[in-house]
């Protein structure tokens, strides 16, 4: 069964794609040397880091972004 | 300083490639427009990593259509929401360098010269992805793509690219502007500009793609910035004709140093870097940088 | 009502006006031209309350249409022969998602070579859309017909665009007397669109126009055939209901006397009163001829078909388009679904005058058959 027209009536669903199971590296964030600069949280594809710069690693890819545009050096990259 | 929204309106989960331009295009503008926003997307990338049946990351109203319509089909929507009266809704369209400088060209043309109460936003990565890395109008001079390879007899694309946000501007709408994924609070401010415009928008933004320019996913936003830094990509608006660049590099850098770590540009020789670097200083001259 | 003498394009656009949709996105074309004329002065009169959108060609009418029924509201559009080969791709995707537009076809032939002429092969190239199809007589059932389309369209057990065809010049270029019925009474037999299935509302977001993969695309198609199934009834039941109000009545198909016909004509157009005349003629010679107007082309009525050929001998289809090696499409598909003798007859192509004498050729050759198919009235020097 598929809704009339393949229509999405509870978008933001794709939630339950869990796309953390993609990931090869994973950020760690050392909050003690975070300066909020916010960098993680616009440049993230994958809106995986909150406000509180916490890394959803449900989602996180593990592309890396984060940790290139850390101006203080504050996210490392570690192999799962 | 670019507001942090508790949620964003582009959901997560979607099958971008790791490190995609496009997502955080996306992100970033439908964050600026806020929930009171229609999207269209054209097909491609964006489309069809985000709308999988039965998931869709879209938690703004979505609709898609085809590929070369996706201004004719905002046209449509925008009209419906006008004659309800729905005056506050911002619409949005997304569509990828072919959807609008290639195929989708006439489409948005119409739109635009209609002068629709409407953003449209061109996430450029200079080339057909979704398929495989084929070149499209927006393709720059020396890229090695699929349909453009580099040989023995061939050096890649051979043309410089098509000069969209000009073709654009010609139509004499009241908001044109350029932008990149790299330089965030330049690019909100231009679609928060571009939604409170009264009538047809545009936004030409460059979205560097780790699959197809051939560099590792983390440096996304470092090749956006290389772009914008060596004058490759020149920050600029057009508000009722008038041309103002947004964005000036301190001292303008090589071009070579953005092209180099990007694998589509790998095989050029000194002399076409050259003539690159000539046409970007061209460029540069032309807008004032 | 009031009974004025107009052109089937007038009617459509009258039909329109009553129909009230909230977007017009049309691309002018010979011979729809006066429908998108006539819609604009319309909307600039303000005798409708909608967007007109200028676009730039038939591709973005219909993607415009699309949007604009996606979004939730009604919608018109209207064009005719190449204008509808380039909404084609657009076409199917309106019916997959399952958007109800009603759209006028000034039924034209194809290049090449280029005519603007009349026949059906511009519609009937987009049979399998997933569009219901109506093929009309004359200018009042222009009128009735697009009325109904709408209804038809958007009953939720259907949910698919429906085309409403008239040909081209000779209906809508030639005038009759039509009688127009009044707002009130189209109110009542129309109620405003409130579409449930699909709609743009930042209040309740949804995402429309998805990618499905094989998991999900057979049954979506599928979904597509049961609404088209389910728009037999709906149709019948929409013209019943019409019938109530407005005292004219139409159906799935227009049996002329076929009960006692040993052979009968199927057509679908305004080929039906040229036909018409000729049965009367062959009958006052004493030959048991009837005629079966088809209106529904898709859905196709095989039960209505059958209940109304059901005592004939023979049955000759007259097709005013053509498919390589096989013949006219309501031919074949009578050959498919129909158990009866069948013969197929191409004529009218580009606007050729389908005269009397062609028609009882293909009776003649009915009753004594030489070929399958027979192309009427083609030049042999």
């Amino acid at each position: 069964m598929v809704s009339i027209g393949c229509v999405i009536k509870n978008p933001g669903n794709s939630r339950n794609n869990k796309t953390g199971s993609w990931r090869t590296f994973k950020p760690i964030l050392d909050k003690e040397k975070c300066i909020d600069c916010d960098n993680c949280i616009l440049f993230c594809p994958d809106g995986s880091v909150n406000k509180q710069h916490d890394i959803d690693y449900d989602y996180c890819k593990g592309c890396g972004i984060c940790a290139n545009e850390c101006p203080s050096d504050a996210i490392e990259m570690v192999k799962e | 300083m670019v507001d942090i929204p508790d949620k964003d309106l582009l959901a997560p989960g979607h099958r971008g490639c790791a490190g995609c331009g496009a997502s955080i295009a996306v992100k970033l503008a439908l964050n600026a427009l806020g929930e009171n926003t229609v999207a269209i997307s054209a097909t491609g990338c964006l489309e069809v990593m985000t709308t999988p049946y039965p998931e869709s990351s879209w938690e703004v109203p979505f609709i898609h259509v085809a590929f070369e319509n996706s201004g004719a089909v905002a046209s449509g929507v925008e009209s419906a929401l006008r004659i309800q009266g729905k005056d506050d809704v911002n619409v949005v369209a997304f569509g990828g360098d072919g959807g609008t400088v290639d195929i989708g060209l006439q489409s948005l043309s119409g739109a635009m010269e209609r002068g629709h109460n409407m953003l449209y936003i061109c996430y450029d990565n200079e080339a057909y992805m979704n398929t495989g890395i084929q070149r499209s109008g927006a393709t720059p001079y020396g890229a090695s793509t699929t349909t453009s390879p580099n040989g023995t007899a061939s050096f890649g694309e051979d043309k410089p690219k098509k000069n969209m946000p000009m073709i654009m501007a010609a139509h004499g709408i009241p908001y044109v502007a350029t932008a990149s994924i790299a330089y965030p609070e330049d690019y909100v401010n231009k679609v928060k500009k571009a939604a409170e415009t009264k009538g047809a928008a545009y936004i030409h933004l460059q979205q560097p793609c780790t699959t197809g320019w051939g560099y590792p996913s983390e440096k996304t936003i470092e090749m956006g910035r290389l772009a914008v830094e060596t004058g490759s990509w020149i920050l600029y608006e057009i508000v009722d004709g008038k041309f103002e660049i947004t964005y000036r590099p301190e001292e303008r850098k090589p071009v070579k140093e953005y092209l180099a770590p990007q694998k589509r540009f790998r095989h050029l020789d000194e002399e076409h870097i050259e003539k690159i670097q000539k046409y970007v200083d061209a460029e540069c001259k032309e807008l004032g940088l | 009502m009031v009974k004025e003498v107009m052109t089937s394009n007038k009617a459509v656009a009258e039909a329109v006006r009553l129909a009230k949709p909230q977007v017009i996105p049309v691309y002018p074309i010979t011979p729809q031209t006066t429908i998108s004329e006539y819609l604009a002065q319309y909307v600039a009169d303000e005798k409708i309350d909608a967007k007109y959108v200028k676009v730039e060609s038939e591709h973005s009418a219909i993607s415009a249409a699309v949007g604009a029924s996606g979004a939730g509201v009604r919608v018109f559009t209207a064009t005719s022969s190449q204008g509808l080969m380039l909404m084609h791709e657009i076409l199917f995707a309106a019916a997959g998602m399952r958007v109800p537009i009603v759209l006028a076809d000034a039924n034209r032939a194809i290049s090449a070579p280029l005519n603007i002429w009349n026949d059906q092969q511009d519609s009937i190239a987009q049979r399998d859309a997933g569009w219901l199809q109506i093929y009309v007589e004359n200018a009042q059932e222009a009128l009735d017909t697009t009325l109904m389309a709408y209804k038809i369209a958007e009953n939720p057990n259907v949910l698919l665009p429906t085309m409403v065809c008239l040909d081209g010049f000779i209906l809508t270029h030639t005038v009759e007397p039509v009688e127009i019925p009044d707002q009130e009474s189209v109110d009542k037999f129309l109620p405003p669109y409130v579409p449930e299935h699909a709609f743009l509302d930042p209040k309740q977001p949804m995402s429309i126009g998805n990618f499905a993969d094989p998991n999900y695309y057979t049954e979506a198609r599928h979904d597509m055939d049961v609404a088209m199934t389910n728009s037999i009834e709906v149709i019948q039941k929409t013209c019943d209901e019409f019938a109530e109000i407005f005292e004219r009545k139409y159906g799935l198909v227009e049996a002329y006397k076929t009960e006692d016909a040993e052979i009968i004509f199927v057509a679908m157009g305004s080929l039906c009163s040229t036909i018409r005349v000729i049965v009367d003629q062959l009958r006052e010679k004493g030959e048991k001829v009837g005629l079966l107007k088809i209106r529904a082309y898709r859905p196709f009525p095989v039960e209505a078909i059958n209940e109304a050929v059901a005592n004939c001998e023979k049955i000759a289809v007259i097709d005013k388009n053509f498919s390589f090696g096989i013949g006219g499409a309501l031919y074949a598909d009578m050959k498919v679904k129909i158990d009866k003798e069948i013969y197929g007859f191409i004529a009218g192509l580009g606007g050729r005058d389908i005269i009397p004498e062609y028609i009882i050729e293909a009776y003649e050759k009915t009753k004594a058959p030489e070929n399958d198919v027979t192309w009427l009235g083609l030049k042999e020097e």
